[in-house]
């Protein structure tokens, strides 16, 4: 029996959850369900030192900002045999831009294309690389989905949070208008430009109140702050959370944007 | 507003946008009109995206070659009985313009839709020299008589509803009849063809732009869907073509290919109304056809690109696909931007062209979604390319002096992962602490342009990686104690 166990942690793949800035910050509930939706998938999950993957730095200009940071990532994740992140944002900066940020750097630009080619978004990598087909968790109602840009863009996630969540004992999907568009937050877009920025949430917010549903769901929490942000402001009582807390069954934490004090009276 | 750029005051051209209903109300046609119709006929064609590599592989090759295919281009309009001249920059341009303007005895120009005429302010430099520029593309005419710009590279009075055409047409066209109906767009349209039919017969000189100049016949070729730029090619003694040095591609073969995938990716047609070729002057046998066939050239910095991060932005084939899918263009139109060329081919160009001095804001004012990017016919990296600019930016030191120290201050605990361990996980408990009540904040420090409109969610206090910590120790000693 302890054999038998020993060798299936063996094959199980070695994960290194890149939890993201945000998350670490802001919702760290959102870890733990990754975490749970990860080892309920077989894999053996650490969590390496980490701060920020360094898009901050490079979506402002400042290169070697991002260099310095990205360096960092490689470093401290190398030795695992994925790295996965409960974002579609920061899993692109790494997949997507980190080999382009060393290109010219022959010691870096290989390090930094292996680590491209073993990091992957939360969901998409449950479905693709692990072929979870289903999770085992209920949620009692409707929910619309936000296709966050990065995720749907830089890594082609569309179906597969979509096919999990089908999976989930009482829940129904409520397609949004327009759910492939931007919700206007990108970084420090949403503060240089608040009042531009402002406009295309509020486009989205208004598609979110038109699908009818009572929970929206993402992929990135840097988007679900943003539209949380303004349906609070709107004054609407949707429930923002990251599509994670749901497939991991674990929504006992209050929404995003909502008390915490009258939530637990 | 081609000869005074804005683009300094992007932020404040916004407000005013976003403060415009009739604006606003007009935008909502292009979210709804471009992208359905585009989506529609990409998807019936099954090899579109193979066209799209292919249109991107024969700029590419055109491009490398450029010096090549614009000799061969220059030889085969010459030998057409044509003239090629070659203008640096846009004063050169319109100098050329007027002296053949000049030597035509010209009275009155007609001019088909063109993107450098804005470019190089022809239409004041016309009137200026005394010369009567007619605009014949319907949306130009239209914001000719307002005295407006584009505000859209092919449907350029896309920021105007047929109400405030009615009434510009009843201002100006005073001959007609006051009870007349203009209800109806087609009303518009009629009026709009009566008016400018005698303006096209009395012309002595045409200016066309080019979609796409052919190096190995010396053809110029526009697509057009009024049918005016036939008319102003055709019936004036002198045809000018006046086209930037990147519209050339080697073969008639090579356009057949990109002409499958620009109308499509412009306003969702198969193909547009007309697709017209012209070369040389007319031949002894033919029935009509200018007399005199000028090309006019224009480098106006494009050359400059060659061989730096910017030279795919030359690929681009103005279809306009890029703007029609942009939230930021949707939000405040294309006047906001403050130039001839909006939304993110805009945001690109503008900063070459006008430097990036004067044009910063707009490779900013850009969430990276990327939408543009994934319907590009030609496959431009746009977003690659604005941050390119911001990087220029932050090397010269024109990026806001509040985001550089942001991002030093963010990059100096994020680069020492114990310190912001440590002052994150203090920092996060007491905002969650501050917000436990709301749940949100409505003003953040330094943030206003977040809070200003909308709330900032609380933290849920903790970070993870303080909770993780605390969570693997408690595991650990359950797991000693069973």
């Amino acid at each position: 029996m302890r054999l038998a166990q020993d060798k299936a942690a063996s094959r199980a793949p070695r994960v290194g959850l890149f939890v993201t800035c945000l998350v670490d910050l802001m919702r760290p509930s959102i870890g733990f369900a990754a975490l749970k939706l990860l080892e309920q998938a077989g894999c053996k999950v650490e969590v390496p030192s980490q701060t920020c993957c360094g898009q901050p730095g490079y979506n402002s200009g400042d290169r070697a900002t991002a260099r310095d940071l990205a360096e960092q990532v490689i470093r401290s994740f190398s030795h695992c045999d994925y790295v996965v992140a409960p974002s579609g944002s920061c899993a692109g900066m790494i997949k997507a831009h980190y080999p382009e940020l060393f290109a010219d750097d022959p010691n870096l630009a290989p390090k930094a294309q292996a680590l491209a080619g073993k990091t992957h978004e939360l969901i998409s990598f449950l479905v693709d690389v692990m072929k979870v087909k289903s999770v085992d968790a209920s949620f009692d109602g409707a929910v619309t989905y936000h296709d966050s840009c990065s995720g749907l863009r830089e890594l082609k996630i569309k179906n597969q949070p979509r096919q999990l969540l089908g999976s989930v004992n009482g829940l129904t999907m409520v397609e949004m208008n327009e759910s492939e568009v931007c919700c206007g937050f990108g970084g420090t877009f949403a503060v240089k430009y608040g009042e531009i920025s402002n406009s295309i949430v509020e486009k989205k917010t208004g598609n979110i109140s038109e699908s009818g549903a009572p929970t929206l769901l993402a992929g990135d929490l840097g988007c679900l702050l943003n539209m949380a942000g303004k349906l609070a402001r709107e004054g609407k009582s949707i429930e923002v959370r990251h599509v994670a807390e749901v497939l991991a069954g674990m929504t006992d934490e209050p929404p995003i944007g909502a008390p915490r004090v009258s939530a637990q009276s | 507003m081609s000869a005074h750029p804005t683009t300094k005051r992007f932020i404040a051209n916004a407000t005013e946008a976003l403060a415009d209903p009739q604006l606003q109300r007009a935008m909502t046609n292009v979210r709804s009109g471009f992208i359905d119709k585009r989506a529609a006929v990409a998807a019936k064609l099954p090899e579109f995206e193979a066209l799209r590599d292919s249109a991107r592989d024969i700029k590419n090759h055109a491009l490398a070659h450029l010096d090549l295919y614009l000799e061969k281009y220059e030889a085969n309009v010459t030998a057409a009985g044509g003239h090629v001249h070659w203008a640096r920059t846009a004063e050169e341009a319109r100098k050329i313009i007027l002296g053949i303007c000049h030597d035509a005895g010209a009275k009155t120009v007609t001019k088909g839709k063109s993107m450098i005429s804005e470019e190089i302010a022809l239409n004041a430099a016309l009137e200026a020299a005394g010369i009567v520029p007619v605009e014949t593309d319907l949306g130009e005419y239209i914001i000719q008589l307002r005295d407006e710009a584009p505000s859209h590279i092919i449907a350029p009075a896309v920021h105007l509803n047929a109400s405030q055409v009615e009434s510009d047409f009843r201002r100006v066209h005073t001959h007609l009849d006051a009870g007349r109906d203009l209800s109806e767009p087609v009303q518009l349209l009629t009026e709009a063809r009566q008016v400018l039919r005698s303006k096209f017969l009395a012309a002595d000189v045409g200016i066309t732009g080019a979609n796409f100049l052919v190096a190995e016949t010396g053809s110029s070729i526009i697509v057009t869907n009024e049918g005016n730029g036939d008319l102003t090619q055709t019936l004036p003694k002198t045809h000018i073509v006046i086209a930037s040095l990147e519209k050339i591609v080697p073969t008639l073969e090579d356009v057949s290919q990109i002409l499958r995938v620009l109308a499509r990716s412009a306003t969702g047609q198969e193909m547009s109304v007309y697709t017209t070729f012209s070369t040389g002057p007319r031949r002894a046998a033919d029935l009509d056809g200018p007399e005199n066939y000028h090309v006019v050239i224009l480098d106006n910095g494009r050359s400059s690109m060659l061989g730096t991060a910017f030279q795919d932005m030359l690929r681009c084939i103005r279809c306009g696909a890029c703007m029609n899918h942009c939230p930021v263009y949707h939000a405040v139109g294309g006047h906001a931007y403050g130039w001839v060329y909006p939304g993110p081919m805009g945001a690109v160009l503008t900063p070459t062209l006008l430097g990036v001095d004067k044009a910063g804001h707009l490779p900013n004012a850009s969430t990276f979604c990327g939408r543009c990017e994934s319907v590009c016919p030609v496959r431009i990296p746009l977003p690659k390319m604005m941050r390119h600019w911001r990087e220029a930016e932050f090397e010269r030191h024109l990026s806001p002096a509040t985001m550089r120290s942001g991002i030093k201050f963010w990059a100096f605990f994020a680069k020492r992962p114990a310190l912001y361990r440590f002052a994150t996980s203090l920092m996060m408990n007491v905002m969650g602490w501050l917000g436990r009540d709301k749940g949100c904040f409505s003003s953040v420090p330094l943030a206003s342009g977040w809070t200003d409109y909308r709330d900032f969610p609380a933290p849920q206090g903790g970070t993870f990686q303080s909770r993780y910590q605390a969570h693997r120790k408690s595991t650990q000693n359950n797991g000693r104690a069973a």
